[in-house]
């Protein structure tokens, strides 16, 4: 290899790393911000000396209120936003990579609609009688939905059109019977309640929250990119990377599930918020190109810029109401969107 | 031998696609594959490099049976260029080459300078050197094939298995394509349709007719009138060329 065309792989490499650091330097910001933003405003500088007072790198004295409101409510609240961000991104990137299909998304393989009959099983029927939380629910609905798909797919290798349509099935099933238990049993105050959830919301969430959800997703990153090299040799199909040596089988079962599992803690923390999943990974193609160490971790990172925007949005549009954040990623993700592709035809 | 199958057979549900196929292949040279179309060749290429698992008989590279063998180390010696291959991924041209090399990698390695060096020469023996930073969706048919081809060079194979390499090509590419891999020193198997570069190209010849084998031998043995009416019902006339000194089939 000639010196030039390894200073050039430097300056790229070097280049990559500068805009990673600048984009965590840019969610660090956001989420910040975000504590700062809402009914009670607190400035950026107290947002940053209450979270380094905790952190015990400085011992500040600040108004209690602020205190307790940052780190009881809006900063963990932040962090969540920012972890589910960050992981649909990468199973929307993941699943568009393993099925070859533009459309898939975080929820293909059912796993939002399977959380949404375990949701209103909770909270219409009171399945558990109380001892089971919503979320408890939901995560239980979700694997049910993802179960129903591995083994109609023969742990998915049973082909991509027939997983998406062991999706569609799972979809279609649960949702039915979860309009089916609204219609017949909920009161409107139930409905409503189950509609709000459906549609994403990140009201409610505190630590234990984060603490589960970081991991889920810190681990379901990891597995990712461990795969990184055999998910690029799946970009000719799945017969091109089985002649690279990739045990496709196992890969494709592995990653199903690992995606299936963050899915299903993000869906039962904070209901099905639409759009990131889809979207993020498309944009990052646009700007990163398909290959997914790099394609991974720059998902993960709009993807949770791009969430907790969403959310500081969805806090103050229509305050002191909130509207559901999957609501909020649709109506400022589509027009960004359309924009792109819009660009990527005349590129084309 | 570098690569031997042994009856080998394969259905696919109950249709018998390969039916009791043995051939051997001889370090660095080239075998190949005729027949019409259905006759079974890429389900055979695919059977060869380990894609399918035959329901009868065994296939072996260097007396080691494949079925034994880990998929990545199958995948180092053994290169596979399919017929259609397709994605919607806009993937540069040299990054599709870099995946040649992914059986030489652990999950978790970086690429290296030598890497980048059997990649640099695989893109230059297809002469798409110049190429490299284009993006995949930019490339013509033939362009595509050629890195394909490249791919499979950069996973330093000593067998390489190809389906009708030479579909989209237009002809001086043809060529140059079909001189490269006879004169490539690894064992190439290749299943062809035009029959005056399997004359021209190959070392050894197999026709295929229904999933079986109806001849075998060199092209002098295997390319016959008799052969060519039987198996694709066309009337020819062949004569030694006296340009290349090889049997040309003239159609009438």
């Amino acid at each position: 290899m000639t010196m030039a065309a390894v200073s050039h792989q430097t300056r790229k490499t070097a280049q990559r790393l500068g805009l990673f650091l600048a984009s965590a330097a840019l969610l660090g910001l956001v989420i910040a911000f975000g504590v700062g933003v809402g009914e009670l405003s607190i400035p950026l500088k107290t947002t940053l000396l209450a979270i380094t007072n905790r952190l015990g790198l400085t011992d500040i004295p600040l108004n209690r209120i602020h205190e307790t409101v940052i780190w009881d409510f809006r900063l963990s609240r932040a962090l969540v936003a920012a972890c589910s961000g960050a992981g649909l991104a990468i199973c929307g990137a993941v699943l568009q990579s393993l099925l070859k299909n533009a459309l898939a998304e975080p929820y293909v393989l059912g796993v939002s609609a399977g959380a949404s009959t375990g949701a209103v099983s909770v909270v219409v029927l009171g399945v558990g009688s109380g001892a089971v939380s919503l979320s408890a629910g939901a995560f239980t609905g979700a694997f049910l939905a993802f179960l129903f798909v591995a083994v109609l797919t023969n742990g998915a290798r049973g082909g991509n059109e027939r997983t998406i349509l062991a999706g569609v099935a799972a979809s279609q099933l649960f949702n039915a019977i979860t309009a089916y238990t609204i219609s017949t049993s909920a009161s409107a105050q139930q409905a409503r309640d189950v509609m709000f959830w459906l549609l994403g919301s990140f009201s409610g969430v505190r630590w234990p929250e984060f603490q589960l959800v970081l991991v889920v997703v810190l681990l379901g990153l990891a597995v990712c990119l461990y795969y990184a090299k055999a998910l690029d040799a799946f970009i000719f199909g799945d017969d091109a990377a089985a002649s690279l040596g990739i045990p496709v089988g196992y890969v494709r079962l592995m990653l199903f599930a690992v995606t299936a599992l963050m899915t299903a803690t993000i869906v039962s923390m904070a209901g099905s918020i639409g759009f990131v999943g889809l979207v993020v990974p498309h944009v990052m193609r646009y700007f990163f190109g398909p290959l997914h160490r790099t394609l991974l971790v720059a998902c993960a990172m709009m993807g949770a810029i791009f969430m907790v925007l969403a959310d500081i949005v969805s806090r103050t549009a229509i305050a002191p109401q909130s509207l559901p954040v999957g609501v909020v990623t649709a109506l400022v993700g589509v027009p960004f969107f359309a924009v792109i592709l819009y660009r990527s035809r005349t590129a084309a | 031998m570098s690569i031997r199958a042994e009856n080998i057979s394969w259905r696919a549900g109950k249709k018998c696609i390969v039916n009791n196929v043995s051939l051997e292949v001889k370090n660095g040279q080239t075998l190949g594959l005729l027949g019409p179309n259905g006759s079974g060749k890429s389900s055979l290429l695919r059977i060869l490099a380990g894609l399918r698992r035959p329901c009868a008989g065994r296939v072996l590279l260097d007396e080691r049976d494949i079925a034994g063998m880990a998929k990545k180390s199958v995948a180092r010696r053994v290169a596979f260029v399919e017929q259609h291959t397709m994605t919607e991924a806009n993937i540069r041209v040299r990054d599709v080459v870099k995946l040649g090399r992914i059986p030489h990698h652990s999950p978790l390695s970086s690429w290296t300078q030598e890497d980048e060096a059997i990649i640099s020469a695989a893109l230059e023996r297809v002469e798409m050197r110049d190429r490299s930073e284009q993006g995949w969706q930019s490339l013509s048919g033939g362009e595509r094939q050629r890195v394909h081809i490249a791919r499979a060079l950069a996973q330093s194979p000593s067998e390489i298995l190809l389906d009708e390499p030479t579909n989209h090509l237009d002809i001086h590419h043809q060529m140059q394509l079909m001189r490269l891999i006879s004169a490539l020193p690894v064992t190439s198997i290749v299943a062809l349709h035009d029959l005056n570069h399997a004359a021209m190209f190959c070392d050894a010849l197999i026709v295929m007719l229904k999933g079986e084998v109806v001849a075998s031998g060199t092209p002098d043995e295997v390319l016959t009138e008799a052969m060519l009416r039987e198996v694709f019902h066309v009337e020819t006339r062949i004569e030694v060329s006296p340009y290349h000194g090889k049997k040309h089939i003239h159609f009438l």
